[in-house]
């Protein structure tokens, strides 16, 4: 089931990727309206990283083509903000936080010129935001996997964008940093930036996002959460996982009850 | 006198190897020097075929262009063809430089041009080959003046190109993602990275070269975790052991490039002992 969205920021149109001539991304075809915090769920190898990564123009898709605002990404690189996985990094790269923050800055202040006291602002406000700002001097190399995370997130946002891909950037955090960047995203969502997610957990995917994009190498289905949200869809995403999906199954049919209640789980 | 050239030819070429090979070292290319000081062969050869001089300019030209299609071809290779990036390298070096071979052997038989008189430079060399201009006014080494001139060329393209070279060794996703062209700089390293090891090479051979290319900056990533002093040390640590190498060949009476690497050895124990005893 694919629902497209009126007046969508994000347009993707049959975009496939392959690799080594092997289908990773097929014919995916979706839209996104605007002020949405979207889920990119499905399971491993299904191509979401390879999603964003094409729209970003950081892979060649085989076919297809993406538009932003309604527009190619070229046209509106500075209203767009990527925050990778953060393995796909060296942190033993010989610089401090406040450094990669700042990193964020480059799309509006180019590279030749100095950082104005103002970017500085930005770039600390940001860390401020996801809690860092005690460590702007810290090696990034002292920074455990979660700090990593919330220092990339800051970067993202000190771009001032008002549209974001971010991937897995839930991966390795504990509960209590999940809390603050997940009431971060809410923030970012009321102030209407639209932000898509590549997430691995269902169970607090289904509180987290009001959008859903579900993929298997092809997609299974994009729409509100009210409509792809369900037995049929999940199952056609992530096939025969059958105790994951009996655990969401009783998630769904008490819904409305708090998803995280272990009791409920058992 | 001739000690003062001889240093300070060391020095050069430790200063501005040692500046490139902060980048290549963070971008996990250290033998990638190693890989351009031998792929560029064909390139020198066909500079020679066509200009028949021994000149620099079409040399440099030559090995710079060829040092460029090697970056490019294992890029191609690694990236395309499936294949590890240091199997890449190897076998993209070792094909160009056996081109390089080849041409040497079948088209250049009469001259004086061979694989080791372009590959093994002598530092020892440098004071005797000097620039006398027409009216007899001896100007040093010529060897100084290009390096001179190599070195401007380094420092200024790493003040210049600090910020996007930083940003695209560290996160080239996110450079690609806010629209720098990654490519661009790559090259630009990697041409610089062939103009300095051709240069370098022939004022004082190969080992040295890449002994400079990746000693210096493994010398400074022990030391310090900000690319700034990064790059400083690396020099300093270049410095020393130009100095110290000289003097140390001077006392034992052997072979320059032999003890300025030797040299560049124990600065890296040292260091080596200072990060695993001192810093952790």
């Amino acid at each position: 089931m694919i629902i497209q969205a009126e007046n969508p920021v994000v347009e993707v149109h049959n975009l496939s990727v392959t690799y080594h001539n092997k289908p990773v991304l097929w014919e995916a075809d979706f839209s996104i309206p605007a002020g949405n915090l979207v889920g990119i769920l499905g399971p491993n190898g299904a191509g979401k990283t390879t999603l964003i990564k094409a729209i970003m123009n950081l892979v060649d898709p085989s076919s297809g083509y993406v538009k932003l605002f309604d527009r190619p990404l070229d046209e509106v690189r500075p209203r767009v903000s990527y925050v990778p996985q953060k393995e796909s990094v060296d942190w033993d790269f010989p610089t401090n936080v406040l450094d990669v923050v700042l990193m964020g800055r480059f799309g509006k202040r180019g590279f030749f010129r100095s950082w104005t006291r103002k970017d500085k602002e930005i770039a600390l406000a940001c860390l401020e935001k996801v809690g860092m700002q005690d460590f702007q001097k810290r090696q990034i190399s002292q920074l455990s996997g979660g700090q990593q995370q919330r220092v990339f997130l800051a970067r993202s946002l000190a771009q001032e964008a008002d549209l974001y891909f971010m991937d897995e950037p839930f991966a390795g955090i504990d509960a209590a940093t999940e809390d603050s960047i997940l009431k971060l995203l809410l923030e970012m969502r009321s102030m209407g930036k639209t932000l898509l997610i590549v997430h691995h957990d269902l169970q607090s995917a289904f509180e987290y996002f009001d959008w859903f994009v579900f993929l298997n190498t092809r997609l299974v289905a994009s729409g509100p959460k009210a409509e792809v949200f369900n037995r049929e869809i999940l199952q056609e995403t992530y096939g025969s996982k059958l105790t994951l999906l009996h655990t969401i199954s009783n998630l769904l049919t008490k819904e409305g009850l708090p998803m995280r209640d272990e009791t409920d789980l058992e | 006198m001739s000690a003062f050239w001889i240093i300070l030819t060391g020095s050069l070429v430790a200063a501005s190897c040692g500046l490139l090979g902060c980048f290549l070292i963070l971008r996990r290319m250290a033998m990638i020097g190693d890989a351009i000081s031998h792929a560029v062969l064909p390139g020198i050869v066909i500079a020679y075929i066509f200009t028949h001089s021994l000149d620099s300019l079409p040399m440099i030209l030559g090995a710079t262009s060829v040092g460029l299609l090697a970056t490019f071809l294992i890029e191609l290779v690694h990236q395309k063809g499936k294949v590890q990036a240091d199997a890449a390298i190897g076998l993209i070096f070792t094909f160009l430089f056996s081109c390089g071979v080849i041409l040497i052997s079948s088209w250049t038989k009469h001259i004086d041009l061979d694989a080791d008189c372009v590959l093994h430079g002598e530092i020892a060399m440098v004071p005797f080959e000097l620039w006398i201009t027409e009216s007899g006014l001896n100007l040093g080494p010529i060897a100084v003046w290009k390096l001179s001139i190599l070195f401007l060329i380094v420092v200024g393209l790493i003040y210049v190109g600090y910020r996007p070279l930083r940003l695209t060794t560290f996160d080239p996703q996110y450079a690609a993602a806010i629209g720098v062209s990654t490519g661009f700089w790559h090259y630009l390293l990697m041409g610089a990275v062939s103009m300095t090891t051709v240069l370098s090479f022939e004022s004082v051979g190969a080992i040295l070269v890449v002994a400079f290319l990746v000693a210096p900056p493994a010398i400074a990533y022990l030391l310090t975790e900000r690319l700034d002093h990064m790059l400083l040390i690396s020099l300093l640590a270049g410095l020393i052991s130009a100095v110290g190498g000289y003097a140390l060949a001077a006392a034992l009476e052997g072979a320059i490039a032999g003890a300025m690497t030797a040299v560049l050895g124990i600065e890296f124990i040292f260091a080596y002992c200072y990060y695993v005893y001192l810093r952790k």
